[in-house]
């Protein structure tokens, strides 16, 4: 099935930030949006098959097949709704905020384009509540009152877990922003009992991409599996850290390198955010970075940060850190999570800041198998994850660790980012 | 990670707060982790479980174990 487009737009990078920041810049980039191509049922339906040929997958982390998902809310026996989760609460991303400061209105055009394939009439816009992008939305959001859709903009707190796609639905729906058990999905019930469409505001940035230009045209860059562009967030020991638009299949050495490679010898690399693996170099510069798992640590994308690890710093101590962090981010509902997350915490400190035993050690172990797979969402799942890579990753470091001796990097500043504490909420209303 | 079909045993993980009596009546599929939380096989259960574990759901203080044929995660 192809379309004949309207107008021609290379194949190559940038795509998503090759627009205005303002509507009538955006629109000379863009054009308008191409909602007559897809009028009544029969056009919803193509607009699905489009972005399912495309073969995108969500951009918020976990990599689903958007097409797939349109697809089953549009089928739901009720009117749906579209969130728009813009929240990015992954502290060592910045890419999301980037589009929505550079792009929004890409971003807003692919929030009714999907609505218009579920058959949606309201879109919820989800950001970090204290911010001035969540003004400066609000601003935008005002020149669009010509969008067959209600907007409405949610300031959502500012919690790691408060964005997974559950808690958003919560906080929506009832004030907290903690998530629930599922199912249902919000695929099935979300927003007032109604099917509810999530989606990463990058994610749907794509759909109006692909609903303008296409299929093959997505299909120009990226892998068989996962086409199209990505973005993603470089920090770290890097010379140039930013938010970079990268094809996946690209390598982490090339990706690094589009960051204006490294500032010293590196050791490891991040890669997926706080729950994703780390990955050892020099073996990882020619691993494949793409939404599905590749290397021995199962590496995947995940929502796109990516950290540089210089040589001197310490990995355990890095993730140590984090791993508190996670835990301190725990809505503390489920059990294994609440009083899992801050006991491996508190076991990392030890093997990193070197007052670990072998019990101990034994003891992190069965833990992280302990808690894994046991909460109503993913957080312990992301968690352990991370800890595990860790302890594989920085096994070397492990030994030394083990008989006493910190390495020199236990003192150096942090690389990994946390956020400020006065960034920070304490309660999820 | 079976999915043959089969009634099997889930806790909703929000509503458990470690009470334990299902470790209790199905100690044969329930374990306690350090934490007194059960850990529960998703494992089809046998014919002959099926009456202790619906017994284990009914006595579960904040109902929050069921049987149920269709598993709610996978894990």
């Amino acid at each position: 099935m192809t379309i004949m487009l309207e107008r021609a737009m290379p194949a190559t990078l940038p795509r998503l930030l090759a627009g205005g920041r303002r509507l009538a810049e955006h629109r000379s980039t863009y054009g308008a949006m191409p909602l007559a191509r897809y009028a009544g049922e029969a056009g919803r339906q193509r607009l699905i098959d489009e972005v399912l040929g495309a073969g995108l997958r969500g951009r918020g982390g976990a990599g689903f097949p958007t097409g797939r998902k349109l697809a089953t809310v549009a089928g739901g026996d009720k009117r749906p709704v579209v969130i728009a989760n813009g929240c990015e609460s992954e502290p060592a991303s910045r890419k999301d905020r980037m589009l929505l400061t550079a792009a929004p209105h890409l971003v807003l055009d692919g929030a009714v384009l999907a609505a218009h394939a579920v058959g949606a009439d309201r879109v919820m816009l989800c950001v970090e509540r204290g911010s001035s992008l969540a003004d400066r939305l609000e601003r935008e959001l005002t020149q669009r009152r010509d969008d067959p859709v209600k907007w409405r903009l949610v300031r959502v707190p500012r919690r790691y877990v408060a964005s997974e796609e559950s808690a958003l639905v919560h906080y929506i729906n009832s004030g907290d922003a903690r998530p629930t058990a599922v199912p249902p999905r919000p695929f099935e019930r979300g927003v007032g009992g109604r099917p509810t469409l999530v989606d990463n505001v990058e994610t749907l940035a794509h759909i109006a991409l692909i609903a303008a230009y296409g299929a093959y045209w997505f299909r120009e860059l990226g892998t068989e599996s996962d086409p199209g562009s990505t973005l993603v967030t470089i920090s770290g020991a890097v010379a140039q850290p930013n938010v970079y638009e990268i094809a996946p299949g690209m390598r982490l050495g090339e990706v690094l390198d589009a960051a204006g490679g490294a500032t010293e010898p590196l050791s490891a690399v991040l890669v997926g955010g706080y729950f994703g693996t780390w990955v050892s170099l020099p073996d990882g510069w020619s691993l494949p970075l793409s939404h599905d798992r590749s290397g021995p640590g199962g590496t995947t994308l995940g929502a796109g940060a990516i950290v540089a690890l210089p040589a001197g710093a310490c990995g355990l101590a890095e993730t140590a850190r984090v791993a508190r962090y996670l835990a301190e981010e725990s809505a503390a509902q489920c059990g294994p999570c609440q009083f899992g997350l801050p006991a491996i915490a508190n076991d990392l400190a030890a093997v990193a800041f070197a007052r670990c035993d072998p019990a101990t050690r034994q003891r992190l172990t069965r833990r992280i198998g302990m808690v894994t797979g046991r909460g109503a969402c993913r957080h312990p799942d992301g968690a352990t994850r991370l800890v595990n890579s860790a302890l594989t990753t920085f096994a070397a470091d492990l030994e030394t660790h083990m008989d006493g001796w910190t390495c020199t990097g236990v003192s150096r500043d942090p690389i990994l980012p946390l956020p400020d504490k006065r960034h920070r909420d304490k309660g999820w209303k | 990670m079976s999915d043959e079909p089969g009634l099997r045993l889930q806790v909703d993980p929000i509503a458990c707060v470690a009470h334990a009596s299902c470790r209790e009546l199905l100690p044969e599929r329930i374990t306690l982790d350090e934490w007194g939380y059960p850990i529960i096989s998703t494992d089809p259960l046998p014919p002959d479980l099926v009456s202790h574990a619906r017994r284990a759901v009914a006595a579960c203080p904040t109902l929050a174990l069921r049987v149920d044929g269709k598993l709610a995660r996978q894990r």
